[in-house]
C-alpha cells in the first residue's frame, strides 16, 4: 500500500463511520449539531494520531500477552492529557465538549488502529494512518452532525435559517433521530461508494 | 515480541510509571491556568448579573439540598449593591445545571447567568442567553410579585421554552433556590 492509499483509505474504503461501524457511542451521543461533531472528530484524530505515533514507537519492546493493557494505559494517558491542555488553554471549547473527552479513550477506533495497524507498521505510517482515519472520521460525524442540525433545529453550523425555524424536527436532535438519520445516511453512503468498494 | 513473567511485568510497570510521571508534571503545569480560567469565568458571570460594582466578597458557601451554593455580596464606595448566588438544579433533563443569580438588595433579580447544563442541545439549551430570551424574563422582576413557577403548570408566572418544560423548570427551580437562600441569608 503506497502512502497515498494509508492516508485516504480512511475516507470511504476503510471509513470509521460508515465502512466499519467502528466507534458508535460518540457519533450518536455528540452529533446534535455540526459543530460538535466536528470538535469531537478532530479530537478523536489528535488522540489517534498521538497514540498511533507512540504505540509504534513502542511496538518492538511490548510482550505479545500484554499489548491491550499496554495500548490502553498509553491512550487513556493522552486523553487525559489532551483535557488537561484544552481546560487551561481553550476553555470555551472544553466547556462544550469537556463530557465527550474521556469517552475518546474507550473508542474502538483508536485501540483498533493501534492493534491492526500501528503495532505492525513503522512511526510515519503509523501517524499517517491515524490522520486518514481521523479525518475519515470527523467528516463521516460532521455529515452526520450537519445533517441531524438542519432536520432538527433547522441551522447549519449553529446559523439559524429562519425561513425553516417553524419545520424543525426536534426527534433528530434526540436519540432516536441519530439512529434514523445515521442509517439513511449509511444507505446512501452504501449506495454510492459501491463501486469504489 | 514473546511473553515471559519477567518482561511482562517490567514493560507494564514501566509503562505506567511512564505515563504517570506525564501526566502528574502536566497536572502541575495546567494547575493555575485551569483555575484562572475557572476564576475569570466566575468573574464574568459575575458582572453579567450585577449591577456595576468596584469589588466582590469572598463567597459563603452553605449546604442546601445536598449539594452548597456560593453567596456573592457586591459593594460599591462601601454600600452594599447587591448579591449574586451560584446555585443549581438538579431537575434537569440532562442532570445538574448551575446558574448564576444576581439580586439587588431589596430582592429584586438584576440578571442571570448558566454556567453549566447538560440539557439538550437545540431544546433545552435555550435557558442560554445566547440560544434564545427565555431568562431575560427574570430580569427586573421581583419574585414576591413574579411568582416562580412554570405559567403553563399553574405554579407561577414563567413562560416556559415551547418543548422544554423541564429544563425550564430546573432553570426556574434554581434561580427560586437563589432566592431562598438570600432570604436566609439577609435574615442572619
Amino acid at each position: 500500500m503506497t502512502n497515498f492509499q494509508i492516508f485516504t483509505k480512511g475516507f470511504v474504503k476503510e471509513n470509521p463511520t460508515f465502512a466499519l461501524l467502528l466507534g458508535m457511542c460518540p457519533t450518536l451521543g455528540t452529533t446534535t449539531s455540526s459543530i460538535n461533531g466536528m470538535s469531537m472528530g478532530l479530537a478523536t484524530m489528535f488522540v489517534l494520531v498521538l497514540s498511533n505515533i507512540a504505540i509504534s514507537l513502542v511496538k518492538n519492546v511490548i510482550p505479545d500477552k500484554v499489548r491491550i493493557p499496554a495500548f490502553i494505559v498509553i491512550i487513556a494517558t493522552l486523553v487525559t492529557l489532551l483535557q488537561l491542555f484544552m481546560e487551561a488553554y481553550v476553555p470555551a471549547i472544553y466547556a462544550t465538549l469537556g463530557v465527550f473527552i474521556p469517552l475518546i479513550v474507550v473508542n474502538c477506533i483508536i485501540l483498533g488502529r493501534a492493534e491492526a495497524f500501528a503495532s505492525k507498521n513503522s512511526v510515519f505510517k503509523s501517524a499517517l494512518d491515524g490522520a486518514g482515519i481521523g479525518l475519515g472520521f470527523t467528516l463521516s460525524l460532521t455529515l452526520l452532525g450537519t445533517v441531524r442540525e438542519f432536520l432538527g433545529s433547522a441551522s447549519v453550523f449553529g446559523h439559524k435559517i429562519e425561513a425553516l425555524q417553524p419545520y424543525g424536527m426536534i426527534i433528530f436532535v434526540l436519540a432516536p433521530g441519530a439512529f434514523i438519520a445515521l442509517c439513511y445516511i449509511m444507505v446512501l453512503f452504501n449506495k454510492a461508494t459501491a463501486k469504489i468498494r | 515480541m514473546k511473553s515471559s513473567l519477567r518482561n511482562m511485568v517490567s514493560v507494564l510497570l514501566l509503562i505506567a510509571l511512564v505515563c504517570a510521571a506525564a501526566i502528574g508534571w502536566v497536572y502541575e503545569l495546567t494547575k493555575d491556568p485551569i483555575e484562572e480560567a475557572k476564576a475569570a469565568k466566575t468573574k464574568a458571570a459575575l458582572s453579567e448579573v450585577l449591577p456595576a460594582f468596584e469589588s466582590v466578597s469572598t463567597p459563603e458557601e452553605r449546604a442546601v439540598d445536598g449539594d452548597k451554593i456560593k453567596i456573592y455580596k457586591a459593594t460599591s464606595k462601601n454600600a452594599t449593591v447587591g448579591y449574586a448566588i451560584e446555585t443549581f438544579s438538579n431537575k434537569g433533563f440532562g442532570g445538574k445545571m448551575k446558574i448564576m443569580v444576581g439580586f439587588k438588595p431589596d430582592g429584586t433579580i438584576c440578571g442571570t447567568s448558566v454556567i453549566s447544563h447538560s440539557e439538550t442541545p437545540g431544546l433545552g439549551d435555550k435557558i442560554d442567553k445566547s440560544k434564545s430570551d427565555f431568562s431575560k424574563q427574570f430580569d427586573g422582576k421581583h419574585p414576591h410579585t413574579f411568582r416562580l413557577g412554570i405559567k403553563k403548570n399553574g405554579e407561577g408566572d414563567v413562560d416556559a421554552i415551547t418543548a422544554s418544560t423541564i429544563s425550564s423548570t430546573a432553570f426556574t427551580d434554581a434561580v427560586k433556590r437563589a432566592y431562598e437562600q438570600l432570604q436566609a441569608y439577609m435574615e442572619d
